[in-house]
């Protein structure tokens, strides 16, 4: 199957390892990967913060960029989610409106890629310890994937998967919300990592590399031994 | 209390509110309780979601029809023998309602809950006349008798105060002697305020769903105090909101269901009055006067516009309930009487973006909001609407972002910017950067790391990654 990787602008600068499990992960499971270089960043960032114009710039280029693929699929709920809104916000702009339904149709969070269009549940993954998964807000009330990560991790080997209190609670992030509203980012965050703490588990899992950034950061603030991994690097582990 | 409580600037409030830890328990264990039940009380029902799209469809067709049916309304209101007055704004309605109050004379005035005339600050106006006004509900009464406290909840208004604040609050101000137990606190209310009911000449009113084919107005409350504010007094006026209306009784059940689920997961709240008029010969009780007063103060202007949706809202909380923000700076924060994301939405349209601006800005965009809503407004994509209408038409965005977001556009619109960008980013905060990571970002980055570490850009991107093993 061919997939057309988006990798996300987080995880080329940031967190290569996530991208390079999410490769290896779809080699494995019979995917060739297609990586067309003039992506950049979904959008998100500016049309969040009310800057539609600059924000269509980017989201026309990456529908120029990725109109040719077969499956696109990328390691971030919240992109997906983003990708799947381009026809919403071009709505009334004719062209424009009609290629960004065909590419948010052909647009996958990986999870949902390999439940779904892979049909495969079992990764031969395996990773000892225990551990919690963070819904990310956008990957599960926007783009609706709910079970799929868990799917995928309930088959992972030595790995036992505790549900997270009030999973349903954002964890502060919120793209430019974490900066210009540090103070209560703050207070959300600590909670998550007192939820996380209170079933002692060894990882935080998540699909979202922003949520990650958020809840990793601050762990790693607070010193806590709690180690943060996307699924993609989970579900690579052999 | 005007819509506006006047607190302080924004990011005082939120300090404050957020080392408040009372009030912080409060919420968080009101949260709990009231979502689950909420999400109890719509499973019972089943097809919650079906449920939601009806009454989505309700209030849109009643905003798409609005003049209609208030006109409706209007005319089956006098056909009973009532009076009805249209207020454009709060002073009109104050006025209104002064006059009226003032011819007959009244001193005391009992009133039952109702949000919308917190916003035009009828108390106060009532108050200058010389009248007394007394709150019946029990959570607006605590707040008056703890020098009105603003209200922290649309729903529950005394929501940031635990049980021993009330306690101290009845003794200091009530000559209360028992302890903090709910049932005490409430019979001692009780009693208070049953003398109020047998004296008030005026009785005063809000309204959940005025119904346009009768004439009648819905109250949905649980302690029953609204009975008695409409039963005893002999004059009766209702204030609502010019939105608050459905076409038939039909409708009105539909969102009766979703709002007594939505707001505290029960099937029915205690009491559930439709009041049709004055008082018919050969009835037994009810005021011999009724006036309804209609009010616009802003709304008609949201009519027709991208924020229209807001105006579905039945004021039922379950937004508040679920918001992750509210639970950490509780409802003060907001500095108007409407909080949560509904407050977020409402404020700046009401009140307006001087005093608001950062309320669009409250929110992560979770959509926990958006998801929990019984009639299905997107709370948080007007929330996103507030924010393009702050950086297009009022130009309130400060300089730096502006700049960034611009820099942004061009990076992200062009892949050879973007490439040459990220590839020397490394470079560019490597003299803050140490063991890969940045623990005192400089700029932008700082608001950062104040908070978390941030990671440092990868030496190697995965791009180059990708490329080096042979991938295209
Ligand atoms: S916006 Fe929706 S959830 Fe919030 S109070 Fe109004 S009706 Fe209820």
């Amino acid at each position: 199957m061919n997939v057309t990787l988006f990798v996300t602008c987080l995880v080329d600068l940031f967190h290569v390892n996530v991208g390079k499990a999410t490769v290896e992960l779809l080699e494995r499971l019979g995917c060739t990967i297609h990586f067309p270089e003039g992506q950049t960043c979904c959008g998100q960032p500016a049309y969040n913060s009310g800057y539609v114009k600059e924000a269509k710039e980017a989201m026309k280029h990456m529908i120029r960029t990725f109109e040719h693929a077969e499956y696109i699929v990328t390691p971030s709920g919240s992109c997906a989610t983003m990708f799947k809104e381009y026809p919403h916000i071009f709505q009334g702009d004719g062209e424009w409106e009609e290629r960004a339904q065909r590419l948010a149709d052909k647009t996958y969070e990986l999870t949902q890629f390999i439940v779904d269009v892979l049909k495969v549940e079992d990764v031969g993954a395996r990773l000892e310890g225990k551990a919690t998964y963070h819904t990310s807000c956008h990957m599960t009330r926007l783009l609706g994937v709910k079970d799929a990560p868990f799917t995928l991790l309930q088959h992972v080997k030595g790995l036992e998967v505790v549900p997270l209190p009030n999973a349903h609670n954002c964890c502060g992030f919120g793209g430019t919300f974490s900066v210009k509203m540090g103070p209560i980012s703050e207070q959300m965050v600590d909670e998550k990592i007192q939820c996380i703490e209170q079933v002692e588990a060894d990882y935080l899992i998540g699909a979202d590399c922003g949520c990650l950034m958020n809840i990793g950061g601050r762990i790693e603030r607070k010193g806590k031994p709690i180690r943060v991994m996307h699924i993609a690097e989970v579900l690579n582990c052999r | 209390m005007a819509l506006k409580i006047n607190m302080g600037e924004f990011h005082e409030r939120v300090e404050k509110g957020i080392h408040n830890t009372f009030m912080r328990g409060a919420v968080a264990g009101a949260q709990e309780r009231l979502r689950t039940r909420r999400l109890e009380a719509a499973e019972e029902l089943g097809n919650w979601e079906e449920w939601r799209a009806l009454g989505e469809e309700i209030r849109q067709h009643t905003l798409e029809n609005l003049d209609y049916y208030l006109m409706q309304l209007s005319e089956n209101v006098k056909k009973r023998g009532g009076h009805v007055f249209f207020a454009q704004t709060a002073e009109e309605a104050n006025d209104y309602i002064c006059r009226v109050v003032a011819s007959k004379q009244a001193k005391k005035i009992v009133k039952s809950k109702s949000m919308v005339t917190e916003e035009i600050h009828m108390n106060a106006a009532l108050e200058k006349l010389g009248c007394e006004v007394i709150e019946t509900d029990l959570g607006e009464y605590i707040l008056q008798v703890d020098d009105h406290d603003p209200p922290s909840h649309i729903v529950a208004p005394a929501l940031h105060k635990n049980k021993e604040q009330i306690r101290d609050v009845f003794k200091e101000k009530l000559a209360y002697t028992k302890t903090e137990k709910p049932e005490e606190l409430a019979l001692h209310a009780r009693h208070m305020l049953r003398h109020e009911y047998m004296t008030a000449d005026v009785g005063i009113t809000g309204c959940n769903f005025a119904i346009a084919e009768s004439g009648s107005i819905t109250l949905v409350t649980n302690e029953g105090n609204a009975d008695l504010v409409t039963a005893l007094p002999k004059t009766q006026i209702t204030v609502m909101g010019m939105e608050r209306i459905v076409p038939t009784f039909e409708e009105m059940e539909v969102l009766v269901s979703l709002l007594t689920r939505s707001a505290v997961g029960q099937k029915l709240t205690s009491y559930i009055t439709v009041l049709t008029g004055p008082r018919e010969e050969g009835e037994v009780d009810g005021p011999e006067e009724f006036h309804l007063v209609i009010v616009d103060n802003g709304r008609s202007d949201i009519l027709g516009t991208e924020f229209q949706s807001v105006l579905q809202c039945i004021r039922c909380a379950a937004c508040v309930n679920v918001c992750p923000v509210y639970r950490h700076i509780g409802g003060h924060s907001y500095g108007s009487i409407y909080s949560g994301p509904i407050g977020a939405v409402l404020s700046p349209l009401l009140g307006g973006y001087d005093d608001y601006k950062e309320l669009p800005y409250a929110s992560t965009l979770c959509a926990a909001c958006t998801e929990a809503c019984p009639v299905k407004i997107p709370l948080h994509e007007l929330l996103l609407k507030h924010r393009q209408t702050i950086v297009e038409r009022e130009g309130k965005a400060p300089i730096s972002e502006k700049l960034a977001m611009k820099a942004f556009g061009l990076g992200a619109a062009s892949s050879l910017l973007y490439k040459l960008g990220s590839k020397i980013a490394p470079t560019a905060v490597n003299p803050f950067t140490t063991n890969d990571r940045i623990s005192k970002g400089p700029g932008p980055l700082k608001a950062w790391t104040d908070i978390r570490e941030f990671p440092a850009p990868e030496k190697e991107r995965f791009r180059d990654w990708l490329k080096q093993r042979g991938n295209e």
